[in-house]
């Protein structure tokens, strides 16, 4: 398999703190990557970075062999910010729109598309009301919906199921494994440790450091525990 | 491309965002109306010495504008260097000549609107005027009327525009714009696009509401009037955009009010600054509304035409590119591309 996403010798420090320390994986094509650690852990950074928001201190990230921030890779990945980054006055149309056309989709295939991610994320039902009067769970959805409004082939989600009732989460997860499916790459961040399991392969982050990384059912059986958040104190909690 | 886009949705917010259009548009036009309320008001009963004027000129003076008292030369430049009456009409080889006592600005434009009114139903020779104290010939709110509509549009346009642009930052859409392939300056250049044609709008809406509403003495040419009020909030906008990066939200960039606007009020020409020292005058050079003030004024008292206004004009582009190069700078802290 090819790598999709490269970050090679990552360290990033900040007022004379370390936030990340030299941070090296791949992210293949095709699988669903889960970034698991505690918040301050430094997922966002390692996110920013990814989406070529934020140069690191050291190292290189790559996307398809490109080094970032490059506004042609941009045009390849879609992304959901922790925050819902909508335009609160504008409708779900409006939104989506907007997103669509940065990235030159034409008037038509716009239209189709809209109709297309609104049904994914079951809001089909709101196309034309305004974001002020949406409840926070359809506000993550219509960011989900934005983000993979051009079709991307790399889905960048930054803890996309925070704040969100089990069903929603249920059908987030059900939606990106379908986009799975169809050969897209999804990067996911979370905190929540069942959802980590449904990750392909997972980097267990812990203060700036990789502290293990591999399927979640080999990350189990090496140490011979049940649950992820026991591998996690394994790594995380052994060393001190 | 994306620079249309941006502009195209920040039209639609304003559609949707009625309480900001009437802040750039209603707000500024509220506060005008006050100030001529306040400024332009005929306080009290004129009072007028008529010294040898005509009886048939006399008796084409309305009674109820103001009070004509028949004096003596000397016993009316008497009460006229006492204050105690406003003007004195004279007659010399035939011509109306009327001294009007001048400390109060607003009185001065009083009584000649009085007397011109009265002169226009009779075929009368033109009417000189002279002033015993001072020289201004304009009412205050004549006088201060034109900084007036540049000042208001400059601090909403300030306001509004760069609310707006921190938006963008605290609810995280900036973080998910710069995530997609728009370049920084198609950014800077939509929100100039999009805020460009509303202010447009406003200054038009601003300045025909001074002029021909409240009736801000005006003697030059109304489109000069838009290109610089337009420029000036241009240059507004590009401030406050520029500063709104070094806000971390709303209050903060409340905060920068009293550093960055209220000094302009005192330098650009609202109060006069001829007798000040020359390096508080230089303060006055750096500020954009100086010379938006001074373009305007220019235009509007003097009725000056693009020659007289155009260095004022290259100075208010200058600002607004220069703001708006370094607003594209302040944001390769988010991106660097």
């Amino acid at each position: 398999m090819d790598a999709i996403l490269q970050l090679k010798d990552i360290s990033q420090q900040f007022n004379q703190r370390n936030i990340l320390n030299n941070i090296e994986f791949d992210i293949q094509k095709g699988e669903i990557f889960g970034l698991l650690g505690p918040s301050g852990a430094g997922k966002t950074t390692l996110v920013k970075m990814m989406t070529g928001t934020l140069v690191p201190t050291e190292g290189q990230v790559f996307m398809n062999g490109e080094q970032i921030p490059s506004l042609e890779q941009m045009k390849k990945y879609g992304f959901m910010a922790q925050s819902d980054a909508l335009y609160q006055e504008l409708t779900a149309y409006e939104n989506l729109d907007f997103f669509g056309s940065l990235y030159k989709m034409s008037k038509t295939y716009r239209k189709k598309r809209i109709s297309e991610v609104m049904e994914m994320v079951d809001l089909s039902g709101h196309l034309h009301q305004p974001v002020e009067t949406f409840s926070g769970g359809m506000k993550r959805r219509l960011s989900l919906a934005a983000a993979l409004m051009h079709e991307p082939e790399l889905i960048i989600l930054d803890e996309p199921t925070v704040g969100i009732d089990p069903v929603l989460r249920q059908s987030i997860w059900n939606e990106l494994q379908r986009l799975k499916e169809k050969g897209i790459t999804i990067v996911v961040t979370t905190h929540v440790m069942d959802e980590a399991e449904k990750c392909d392969r997972l980097a267990l982050l812990r203060e700036g450091e990789v502290i293990a990384l591999n399927t979640p059912s080999q990350l189990k059986e090496t140490i011979g525990v049940a649950s992820i958040e026991e591998v996690f104190l394994h790594y995380g909690g052994g060393n001190q | 491309m994306n620079t249309w886009a941006v502009m195209k949705r920040i039209l639609k917010q304003f559609k949707r965002d009625k309480r900001s259009v009437a802040l750039m548009i209603v707000a500024p036009m509220l506060v005008l109306t006050l100030m001529w309320l306040v400024l332009d008001a005929d306080d009290q009963t004129l009072e007028v010495a008529l010294v040898d004027v005509p009886d048939q000129v006399e008796q084409q003076l309305d009674d109820d504008s103001a009070e004509w008292l028949d004096l003596s030369l000397s016993e009316a430049e008497k009460s006229l260097e006492e204050g105690n009456i406003d003007a004195m009409l004279q007659w010399e080889e035939g011509a109306p000549l009327l001294t009007v006592e001048g400390s109060s600005p607003t009185t001065g434009g009083e009584v000649q609107k009085v007397l011109s009114s009265a002169f226009s139903s009779g075929a009368q020779p033109e009417m000189q005027v002279e002033f015993w104290h001072g020289t201004d010939s304009h009412g205050l709110f004549d006088y201060v009327g034109p900084v007036l509509i540049g000042f208001f549009v400059f601090f909403f346009v300030f306001i509004v525009g760069g609310v707006s642009f921190l938006r963008e930052r605290t609810q995280g859409t900036l973080e998910r714009l710069l995530a997609t392939p728009i370049q920084r300056r198609e950014l800077v250049f939509g929100y100039l696009g999009g805020f460009g044609i509303f202010t447009i709008i406003q200054s038009i809406i601003i300045a025909a509401f001074s002029i021909y509403i409240l009736q801000v003495y005006m003697t030059g040419n109304f489109f000069y009037v838009i290109v610089v009020t337009f420029l000036l909030a241009l240059t507004a906008l590009s401030l406050g955009t520029l500063l709104s990066a070094f806000a971390k939200n709303e209050f903060q960039l409340i905060q920068f009010i009293p550093l960055v606007i209220i000094p302009q009020v005192f330098f650009s020409g609202l109060f006069p600054t001829e007798g000040m020292a020359s390096w508080l005058q230089a303060i006055g050079k750096i500020m954009p509304l100086t010379y938006g003030a001074e373009a305007l004024r220019g235009i509007m008292l003097r009725g000056e035409g693009l020659a007289g206004i155009q260095f004022d004009i290259y100075i208010l582009i200058g600002f607004s590119i220069l703001f708006t190069t370094l607003n594209i700078f302040a944001l390769k802290r988010h991106r660097s591309l």
